[in-house]
């Protein structure tokens, strides 16, 4: 019975494992198809979209923090190309 | 110990071949392209496109790179829609008024349909946005641009079309 006892425990760790790989490889748990964009791709998800706003935050963070540049990239939330 | 190291090498293979069966497989060159006519596509009439060669593109209204693809695309249509070639362009869109719009402002000269249900896109599994196919006179998959780069892809694309128009049809 001790011997049982820890090679269940094994099978179980690795059941549980192997359960969670399958639930994360399902394609709507991986990540978001490049055709299923339209709402990244709109301007409310692009956290620039206000200047004034954008320029003041980065004024706050160069004073906090003593560093400058680096703030946000280019483009929408597509990933197109 | 070595019982345990085949337990885990099998755990490991099943959880390789959940997410392999998960995943749909990418139309790709050398496959045949799915049918047109099956896929339940709205917003106009699908052109003939047997015994010819087919530029199939899928595309976006909130796709940027997808607008500025059209006015080549208008061009290749001039060029080559007289010697056999037939472009299909196929929106994505989730609105349909954001298709209609797209479509009222471009105004382009080829068919420009409507995946309304997703159903074709989801088989055939796009890399990105745009990605177009360029179909052979028997319905094979010969070419695939993933994304629009512009001049490059125009060029690749004349060079493609007029190596594919040279091709006989297949014997009915």
């Amino acid at each position: 019975m001790k011997a049982v006892r820890p090679r269940l425990l094994v099978l179980a760790a690795l059941g549980a494992v192997a359960a969670l790989l399958c639930g994360c490889s399902t394609a709507a748990a991986v990540r978001v198809r490049p055709w299923q964009r339209a709402t990244l791709a709109d301007d409310t998800m692009n956290p620039g979209r206000d200047p004034l706003g954008s320029a003041m935050m980065e004024h706050v963070y160069f004073s906090r923090e003593a560093a400058s540049g680096g703030m946000g990239v280019g483009g929408s939330g597509c990933g197109c190309n | 110990m070595v019982r345990l190291q085949s337990l885990l090498k099998g755990a490991a293979a099943a959880a390789f071949a959940a997410l392999a069966t998960a995943l749909p497989a990418q139309v790709a060159p050398g496959n045949a392209f799915p049918s047109l006519a099956a896929a339940g596509l709205t917003g106009g009439s699908l052109p003939d496109t047997a015994g010819k060669v087919v530029f199939v593109d899928f595309w976006a209204s909130w796709c940027a790179p997808c607008k500025a693809s059209f006015p080549v695309y208008s061009q290749l249509n001039a060029a080559y829609a007289g010697r056999g070639l037939v472009i299909v362009a196929v929106s994505v869109d989730e609105s349909p008024s954001a298709y209609a719009a797209f479509v009222a402002r471009l105004r382009p000269p080829f068919a420009t349909l409507h995946d309304s249900t997703q159903k074709l896109v989801a088989q055939v599994q796009v890399p990105t946005m745009p990605t177009s196919y360029l179909v052979d006179r028997s319905g094979k998959v010969r070419f695939m641009h993933a994304g629009f780069h512009g001049d490059q892809t125009e060029r690749d694309l004349r060079r493609e079309i007029e190596a594919l128009l040279g091709e006989k049809a297949p014997s009915p």
